[in-house]
């Protein structure tokens, strides 16, 4: 067990755990911060997505040592309100059927949204292929994607 | 489906009651999750409802709350049931509150989410809720104001006078109304003058589901709750020997190891209770991340099963059931299904006189067709919590069916139901897999061992090898076509690890004078259930596939070519048990003929694939618009064709068929699991393959046929379809028929199907070869 001083979306968060913990749990059973999902635990689904500095990063296999003072940003921390222009997006286009991968769905457009504001549509295909929907709601996602870039 | 409509009748019980004191008044803070808006989330906030019906609750100053009855699980009902009562309630949908509802059966009915039934079921309750509450309001303004009833009018929460002027909130009549008996047999509204239902209105969780809030099972938390984790057999086929938990224990914050036995000998199980791995080992710490390490160092024996006999009390009354010993592999399971394919099998339905005309044909055309077994995978693994004691007990999880999971719990805890609540919590997908209970058991018993509230969670490599797949099937086709290429004879033999898929009386019966079906059954340790209509979504690739082959050796366009078959089935059915309507079939080969502009030039860069099926009460037809990518096959657009009567919400009914098409090109491409003496080989996504973003259409365009019938569901129809029509596309785009699922996983389909036999089949010599376009890369 350590002590680990972490950034999580813009407060700092003090937790003693072992340093091997994959920031998922940390957030999850440490924080409490549930938004961030749990799908596979192997870096395939997406489910887990948050930001660290602003990169689209799963954290289901980010140990909490490997994270210093890097910032944290949960879908809790996007906005609390929903008024970050993705998740408005999700809700004009009805993106989600169980909702269940769309917090990860939404991080990871986020962060492909910041860095590129007018991505094309493989750009779109590539930054999302990591995140599974079982559901199958990709073809709103994608719109709701293009909606925001096109804003 | 009899368990169901026992419980409609009992839903019809309609109660009103006044609400006051603690117990059943919601919190400020509950309450306030659920408010439309922040305004009303202020002080001053309603203490008091009145409950007009059971769905049905109103306070003084008019907010009005509306209780969805089934659990959600994407598929929208927590939007759609409510907004049937707000219809004949003549409430403003914008100010509705919506809440999930307790489960109670006498008040809110059956509750079950699965078979495409939620809408359906609950049409008629809901309506009729609603419509009691706008008349019990409507008499107490009229005993208020002393004006006769009739003279009033109800809109948008509010009810008028014109003649004395006279107007008031539901709100300001909610405590009267609620003492007033609930009418019975309520006029309802019509159709044409809905404006709620038919109304596309957005999901009454998107704000929580965007945001993140705790709407899962697998988020739910208690102060103090433990969490735990099961450990399974490696393989169907083995139990639970022996274990050394010494270094186990000793891991960090963990406090339990045991085993425990789900079912004891002899144990009355339900129709969905189906035992996989009924002993189990259970790790129980402070944090998931304790549990998986702790997992790691169990030192544990498994052993054989022998045949075990199970007592099941299903649908079907009373049943005892062998369960085979035995590790079973995929490869020698195709084997095992081809060889018992060839020996008789039960007759399930026969009209006319097939032998003599299979004797007479010119031309027989026989295909074979298989499909593996498929995990279910839904995005939230399986969990449950619960807090079970001396004296009652708590779960809360995603659970289809808590009505029938109810009282297998209350046997297994020893508790009678009225002191066990279950709260269904928003389910990360269900697909039928969570029509089974046995991790909200599992849940339980570990709770009631440890006297400590209990998170049980499921790895994802525990929720893919503990499954309850879709059946492995096999299914021989045969066509007998006189010289004129007429076809005289229909046969169809199936079989599957453990049931086959045959739905002897849908058609093509009732289309073809004669016409056999016959199915056989493969007992197996491996456990199957629900899935999307499993057997549909194993015939609707199958059959629809082989009348696209049929139609093509007689020269015929494959959607007229069903036309022409629905239309003497409906003209002048041939036998009497038909189960599906041809008028409402055609109506959706129709639309979406017109839809797709399936003879436009335009059309023709694209390989189309056309399939129909009916399953669930609905109607669904879609024509895949398939091009080679890359050098692949990939579906590049869809249009679909649905009916599934009056539609409540289209834009998330369109998402659900939308989803369904995705989910039909993942599946029939890609799923599968197989097994290595008893053993899945896919334990992870990284190893069983979904379907991702670039793999899904750019286009899915849906109609839905407007005839006013009410609601026959939507959750399964438009996915089985979907097989058929990839298939056909593919075909197209290739010039190879796919007889084996998945179309496109080599390591499953091309390693034990039976596309050699099919190619060897008699009549091919005739069958025209198709013109394959050149690829375009989009
Ligand atoms: S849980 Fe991290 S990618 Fe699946
Ligand atoms: S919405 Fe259910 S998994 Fe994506």
């Amino acid at each position: 067990m350590a002590v680990f001083n972490l950034n999580v979306n813009g407060t700092k968060q003090k937790v003693d755990v072992d340093g091997a913990t994959p920031m998922l749990w940390v957030l999850r059973d440490q924080l409490k911060l549930t938004g961030t999902k749990y799908g596979c635990g192997i870096a395939q689904c997406g489910a887990c997505t948050i930001h660290l500095n602003g990169v689209a990063t799963r954290s289901c296999i980010l140990p909490v040592s490997s994270i210093g003072s890097k910032a944290i940003t949960t879908i809790e921390g996007l906005s609390e309100l929903g008024e970050h222009p993705v998740q408005k997006a999700w809700i004009e286009h009805n993106v989600a059927q169980c909702g269940y991968c769309q917090n990860g769905q939404i991080m990871a457009a986020a962060a492909l949204l910041k860095n590129n504001s007018k991505p094309s549509e493989e750009q779109i295909e590539t930054a999302m292929k990591g995140n599974i929907c079982r559901c199958g709601t990709y073809v709103r996602i994608k719109e709701a994607i293009k909606s925001v870039s096109r804003t | 489906m009899e368990k169901q409509d026992a419980l409609h009748s009992r839903r019809s019980f309609l109660k009103s009651s006044l609400l006051s004191g603690g117990g059943l008044m919601i919190s400020f803070s509950a309450l306030a999750e659920f408010l439309p808006s922040k305004k009303l989330a202020g002080p001053g906030m309603p203490d008091q409802w009145f409950e007009l019906t059971g769905y049905i609750k109103i306070t003084p100053d008019n907010v009005i709350k509306i209780l969805n009855p089934n659990p959600e699980f994407g598929q929208n009902v927590m939007t759609s049931l409510p907004m049937i009562v707000a219809e004949e309630l003549e409430a403003d949908w914008k100010k509705v509150v919506v809440e999930m509802g307790p489960h109670d059966s006498v008040k809110l009915g059956s509750q079950f989410t699965g078979g495409s039934n939620s809408v359906r079921m609950y049409w008629k309750p809901l309506r009729d809720a609603g419509a009691a509450a706008r008349v019990m309001l409507t008499e107490a303004a009229a005993q208020t104001w002393n004006v006769p009833a009739a003279e009033i009018t109800a809109k948008s929460g509010m009810l008028y006078h014109e003649k004395s002027g006279k107007s008031g909130t539901y709100g300001e009549f909610a405590s009267k109304a609620a003492a007033i008996p609930v009418p019975k047999g309520v006029k309802l509204k019509e159709v044409k003058s809905f404006n709620v239902v038919g109304s596309s209105q957005k999901n009454v969780e998107g704000l929580k589901i965007v945001t993140g809030k705790p709407l899962f099972g697998l988020d739910y938390y208690k102060e103090g709750m433990k969490i735990a984790m099961i450990h399974h057999p490696p393989a169907f086929g083995m139990k639970l020997k022996s274990f050394d938990a010494s270094e186990a224990s000793k891991m960090p914050g963990i406090t339990d190891v045991f085993s425990l036995k789900l079912y004891e000998d002899g144990f009355e199980q339900a129709g969905f209770d189906t035992r996989t791995f009924n002993d189990i080992l259970v790790v129980v710490g402070k944090t998931t991340w304790d549990v998986m390490n702790a997992r790691k160092k169990l030192s544990v024996q498994w052993e054989p099963i022998a045949d075990t006999k199970e007592t099941i009390r299903g649908f079907r009354g009373k049943q005892e059931v062998v369960v085979p010993a035995g590790l079973e592999t995929t490869e020698s399971q195709y084997a095992k299904m081809q060889e018992r394919a060839k020996e008789p099998a039960t007759v399930l339905r026969k009209d006319g006189d097939p032998e003599t005309a299979f004797k007479n044909a010119a031309t027989i055309i026989e295909r074979t067709y298989t499909a593996p077994f498929l995990a279910h995978n839904t995005m939230e693994p399986m969990n449950f919590f619960a807090d079970v004691t001396d004296e009652k007990a708590l779960v809360v999880g995603p659970q289809q069916a808590p009505g029938w999971s109810e009282p297998t719990l209350a046997k297994l805890i020893g508790l009678p139901a009225e002191k066990i609540e279950i709260q269904m919590t928003r389910m990360g997908g269900g697909f039928g897999r969570r029509a089974y209970a046995h991790y909200m058991f599992e849940a339980a018993l570990i709770s009631k061992k440890i006297k400590a509230p209990v998170k049980l969670i499921y790895s994802r490599e525990d929720d893919m090898t503990y499954g309850i797949y879709r059946p492995m099937y096999i299914a021989t086709y045969r066509a007998a076509l006189d010289a004129n290429k007429n076809l005289i004879g229909f046969h169809v033999k199936g079989g599957g690890i453990p049931e086959h898929a045959i739905h002897a009386n849908r058609f093509p019966a009732g289309a073809v004078d004669n016409y056999l079906a016959e199915g056989w059954e493969l007992p197996s340790n491996i456990t199957i259930g629900a899935f999307r209509a499993p057997r549909s979504n194993f015939n609707a690739a199958a059959e629809q596939s082989f009348l696209d082959e049929l139609a093509e050796a007689m020269g015929k366009d494959p959607i007229d070519f069903r036309l022409e078959l629905l239309k003497r089935a409906k003209e002048n059915p041939v036998g009497k048990n038909n189960e599906y309507s041809a008028d409402r079939y055609a109506a959706v080969l129709e639309l979406v003929k017109e839809k797709s502009g399936w003879n436009k030039t335009e059309n023709k860069k694209y390989n189309r694939g056309v399939a129909a099926y009916f399953c669930h009460n609905s109607y669904a037809a879609h024509v895949v618009d398939m091009v080679k990518r890359d050098g692949q096959p990939y579906v590049e657009r869809v249009y679909s064709a649905i009916d599934c009567g009056i539609v409540i919400n289209p834009e998330s009914a369109k998402n659900m068929v939308m989803g369904a098409v995705v989910d039909g090109i993942g599946n029939s491409f890609y799923g599968g699991l197989t097994l290595k003496d008893g053993a899945p080989e896919q334990n992870n996504l990284n190893r069983y393959r979904i379907i991702r973003m670039r793999e899904a259409p750019q286009i899915v365009d849906v109609s839905f046929v407007e005839n006013g019938i009410d609601p026959t569901g939507l959750g399964e129809p438009p996915f089985p379809p979907v097989f058929g029509a990839v298939a056909n596309a593919v075909y197209k785009t290739t010039g190879k028929r796919v007889y084996n699922q998945p179309y496109f996983n080599s390591t499953i389909s091309e390693k034990f199907g039976v596309a050699e036999k099919n190619t060897k089949q008699q009549g091919d010599k005739k069958l025209p070869q198709p013109k394959i376009k050149k690829g375009r890369t989009p």
